[in-house]
């Protein structure tokens, strides 16, 4: 296992160089050699899933480079149970986003080239534990997105593209800032495992103009990975991009880029700022059941359905940002109730997994309707379940999936979130269950205007969904269903990690105090 | 030391002294229509010229009497103008506005121009400050309405010599208030006699200083002494506007950081740099205000530019911004993020300008509907000219990020009473994406993709590649630069 993780994040940018040698004529050829390099990666992942050691939870597979001694910048990669599931859930996403794509026909070198670059990005993003590399890689991500949604989306595309970009970029310089304040205050490292150890300790009561600088700090991170999520108010970038996006990039969009925010939140909020976990727990909760609410009833107002699968997605994160913010309740100041903490934050990290999922297989069947009838117009369909049996099953499971119905895996992260956040915010999560009612009405009343009624006459062309299609929703659907009926190998994998988790942000950063 | 010693380091200026005789000479043996090949001896005289900046070796020292200073910091700034320039001769050989022009003392103005900026870079007189300035200036009054057919060059070049007279003039008021209150025109002696001035000529050293910062300020086009800036780049021949972009300003900074460093700050070496405490005037914040002022007015504006040529113009402006940010610092990890800055500011705006000169031959025009699906006709063009886009915009991994990314780590290190600053820095370069992906919006997005490829000759090739792989190269590894600027941060003091 000789440098497993550069493996993974290096694979797509060889197959992108190579797809650069492969002339533009042999669109074939240029797919299949897409396939082939991140099928590798997949390869690869599953081994490192495997030979992954659950009982341990800190970081494997270390590697170590120098790069830039003079300003404490290395080469460090590692893989933990926080990013871990991701990585997979990337290789994954990746492998069958190039099956997702097969259809497309325009300039297909460059889309496939940008589709690898961003594979490697995001890989990047998970496995750094370098601030500057994750930086670089953070932003990395942009370009490829900003063209595969620019170039190949719908109507409206450049300006969904610019939007992304401004947005994204906005919440990076902010973290640029906050990246280097911490830089400074933990003896000039980016190594983000030392910085770790250091940062509580080195801003404990440093103060900026009046302000705690952890809060500061906090803040200047927390909005830039809250844009990625989205949270409420930052999200209105989000049904644009994914509704003028082509159908692969949605589901990679929905499926891995809406986590790294909520990755960013752990890795880094979460393990160098801890006590102002303590101080910002509330808002998140808050903010989570704004999410979950805002975004349940915007779902239900869509007559698009990719833009209402793509409100799904605020509501889902917001079940996760409440997950997330339960893990105060582990702390002595809520009567050390670790069950709590435990529940809420290892259903946080569920919920990523899930959602990538669950929505990526959404986006994957919005697509393959798209394909054929070249509207997405919820009211437009009807009937459509005599016509496309297999189809109209497969979406019924989804869609299930999606609201939360027991025996699927999205019920058990959901759960899971809110029973952990129960104790501490329990008015926000019970207003928050309204969600749960309203999550339900959209998926099902938008099920019954498609699927059921008369068939449109238009449609009695339509073809029920194909092999290749097929291909790329069965396993996400698999997951999704045994995870659904047994968790545990999942929650295994993670939860030594989470303990470590919670130990930090828990138990030690409450006792400070920044009250 | 004096003058007969001074000469055996004055080896730099004497070869490109050599290399401006000796371009009038060919020019005037040549025949009219062919006296493009003066810039064949000017390239060598200039390459000669680079080889003595790094074969002069010698301790820091003072040259003339007093009156340069000879240390790494100033062969660092002549370097930088050497490259800029040379890059500008082979870009003026590729450009078509010169057609029909006589272009042999066109070279030898460059290289009067680039003797001048010489001596910015190592002026630590008064006098010479304002001689190598005034150098400086006239030549490029005249290179900029060199294009005497074409109106907006005259045009640019009169408000050029409007603006430049104006706040020289300004300058030399405050230098000569300086030299009333101190009695010398030797930065070391005015900095020696500020120290024992009392309290009542504060405001006379206050408002000289800002007199200086206006002459300064015009140089590297900082608001509010920025109004020539967009007319002159526009009017310009694209090479010139390139070429006024990068190396006058960067001898103007080189001017500045020199005369801020040795004459108000307690100079003995960098690391224990403050402001002066007998000055008590808020410079820090002033020149955050001009910093922030600056990038902030030029992003804005370049938004709405229809021309990339006059978009690239308010950038530059911009950019200028950036680098002023590193200043109110006054610190040594300041001055270090500056000089790395020029260096990456050297690719990045070259290559953007130099593509903006193939693309107006190739198009017929500068504005951003020349550049329509270019990304698809010409791949190569469109990938080099990405870069430079993202590269100026600051993401990595290109040399523009790298460069940002010092002028943080200077600003957050100087603590928080300067993170407004960054704060501001920050926001405008979300700023300044949108403009700079106008570009690459109109490349890739607009216009249909057209089936016929369009390969640049391999001499053009070859220019976008010397601009570009640097332009990436060094966003990653960017250690060989660092250690050229560190050997380099060595100024000549006397204590």
């Amino acid at each position: 296992m000789y440098n497993i993780l550069s493996w993974i994040i290096w694979i797509p940018v060889l197959g992108m160089v190579a797809i650069a040698f492969i002339p533009r004529e042999k669109q074939d050829l240029i797919k299949r050699a897409a396939a082939v390099t991140t099928g590798l990666q997949l390869l690869v992942a599953i081994v490192l899933w495997s030979t992954f050691d659950a009982t341990n939870g800190s970081f494997q597979f270390m590697e170590r480079a120098e790069w830039i001694p003079s300003l404490g910048i290395s080469y460090i990669l590692g893989v933990d149970g926080l990013s871990l599931p991701m990585v997979a859930l990337n290789a994954l996403i990746a492998f069958i986003g190039v099956f997702v794509s097969w259809n497309i026909d325009r300039a297909v070198k460059g889309y496939f080239a940008l589709f690898l670059l961003l594979d490697t990005g995001i890989m990047g993003v998970f496995l750094s534990l370098d601030f500057f590399l994750f930086y670089v890689f953070w932003e990395v991500m942009l370009l490829p997105m900003y063209f595969l949604i620019g170039m190949w989306g719908g109507p409206q595309r450049e300006y969904a593209a610019i939007k992304f970009f401004l947005y994204t970029l906005f919440g990076s310089v902010l973290m640029l800032i906050a990246l280097l304040a911490l830089y400074f205050a933990c003896g000039e490292t980016f190594d983000m495992q030392l910085m770790m150890e250091r940062a509580p300790f080195a801003l404990d009561g440093v103060v900026w103009w009046g302000m705690s600088a952890i809060k500061v700090i906090w803040v200047l991170l927390f909005i830039g990975f809250a844009i990625k999520v989205p949270v409420f108010p930052f999200h209105t970038w989000l049904p644009l991009a994914h509704v003028e996006a082509p159908t692969a990039i949605s589901v990679v969009l929905a499926g891995i880029l809406l986590k790294l925010g909520v990755y960013g939140m752990l890795r880094i909020n979460y393990t160098m700022l801890p006590d102002a976990v303590w101080w910002f727990a509330g808002t998140l909760a808050l903010l989570g059941m704004i999410n979950v609410i805002w975004g349940a009833m915007c779902a239900l107002a869509q007559k698009d359905l990719k833009k209402m699968v793509a409100y799904s997605s605020i509501n889902h994160m917001g079940y996760l940002l409440l997950g997330m913010a339960a893990v105060i309740a582990g702390g002595s100041a809520n009567g050390s109730n670790l069950m709590a903490a435990q529940a809420g934050i290892n259903g946080a990290v569920f919920q990523m997994f899930n959602h990538g999922t669950i929505s990526a297989m959404l986006f994957i069947l919005v697509g393959v309707i798209y394909e054929q009838a070249h509207h997405r117009d919820i009211e437009g369909f009807g009937g459509l379940a005599s016509q496309m049996p297999i189809y109209t099953a497969i979406v019924a499971l989804a869609f299930f999936a999606g609201l939360g119905l027991p025996g699927l895996s999205g019920f058990v992260s959901e759960a899971m979130c809110l029973i952990g956040a129960f104790p501490v915010f329990r008015t926000i999560v019970i207003i928050s269950t309204i969600g749960i009612l309203l999550n339900a009405a959209y998926f099902l009343w938008a099920f019954q205007r498609m699927f059921f009624g008369k068939l449109n006459q238009k449609y009695t062309k339509l073809v029920d969904i194909n092999n290749r299609e097929l291909f790329t929703v069965i396993p996400l659907l698999v997951i999704t269903i045994f995870l659904g009926i047994y968790p545990r190998p999942f929650l295994d994998m993670i939860k030594e990690t989470m303990n470590i988790l919670i130990d930090q942000v828990a138990v030690v950063g409450g006792i400070a105090g920044i009250f | 030391m004096n003058n007969l010693l001074s000469i055996s380091l004055f080896w730099p200026e004497l070869v490109l002294t050599a290399t401006i005789i000796i371009a009038i000479i060919v020019d005037i043996f040549s025949v009219s229509n062919r006296t493009s090949r003066v810039s064949n001896y000017v390239i060598i005289g200039l390459l000669a010229t680079l080889a003595a900046v790094f074969l002069t070796n010698h301790s820091p020292t003072t040259l003339f009497m007093d009156s340069l200073a000879f240390d790494p910091f100033a062969s660092f700034v002549k370097s930088v103008v050497l490259v800029a320039t040379l890059l500008i001769i082979i870009f003026t050989r590729y450009s078509n506005e010169f057609k029909g022009y006589h272009t042999g003392e066109y070279y030898a103005l460059l290289c009067i121009m680039v003797f001048g900026m010489f001596l910015m870079a190592s002026a630590i007189d008064l006098i010479t400050v304002y001689l190598s300035i005034e150098v400086v200036s006239l030549m490029s009054f005249i290179l900029a309405g060199y294009l005497k057919n074409n109106p907006r060059s005259n045009e640019a070049s009169l408000k050029y010599v409007i603006y430049g007279a104006f706040s020289s003039g300004i300058m030399l008021y405050g230098l000569s208030i300086i030299f009333g209150l101190t009695g010398t025109t030797k930065f070391f002696a005015i900095r020696d006699a500020i120290t024992t001035l009392d309290s009542s000529s504060n405001l006379a050293l206050t408002l000289s200083t800002i007199f200086v910062l206006a002459g300064f300020g015009y140089k590297i086009s900082a608001v509010p002494f920025h109004f020539w800036t967009p007319d002159v780049y526009e009017g310009s021949p694209t090479p010139i506007t390139a070429y006024l972009s990068v190396a006058p300003k960067a001898a103007g900074f080189a001017l500045m950081i020199r005369f801020f460093n040795q004459v108000f700050v307690d100079g003995d070496s960098l690391s224990t740099l403050g402001w002066y405490a007998d000055v008590s005037f808020a410079w820090p914040e002033i020149l955050g205000v001009i910093s922030v002022a600056t990038m902030t007015m030029g992003n804005l504006v370049a938004i709405q530019q229809n021309s990339v040529k006059r978009m690239l113009a308010y950038s530059s402006i911009a950019h200028a911004g950036y680098m002023l940010m590193a200043f109110p610092t006054i610190s040594s990890e300041g001055v270090f993020a500056v000089m790395i800055y020029l260096v990456m500011y050297l690719f990045m705006n070259l290559g953007a300008f130099f593509v903006l000169i193939y693309v107006a031959q190739i198009q017929g025009g500068e504005n951003f509907e020349h550049f329509s699906g270019l990304g698809w006709r010409m791949p190569i063009v469109g990938i080099v000219m990405t870069i430079f886009m993202f590269s100026l915009t600051g993401l990595p991994p290109t040399v523009g990020f790298i460069g940002k990314f010092y002028l943080f780590v200077a600003v957050i290190n100087a603590g928080s009473a300067f993170y407004w600053i960054a704060f501001f820095g920050a926001i405008n370069t979300v700023v300044s994406l949108y403009f700079y992906m106008r570009v690459v919006k109109t490349m890739y997005l607009d216009g249909k993709p057209s089936e016929e490829i369009v390969v640049p000759p391999l001499s053009i090739t070859l220019i976008l590649l010397v601009l570009a792989v640097p332009s990436v190269f060094f966003g990653i590894y960017w250690t060989p630069i660092l250690n050229w600027v560190n050997d380099s941060l060595l100024f000549f003091v006397q204590i």
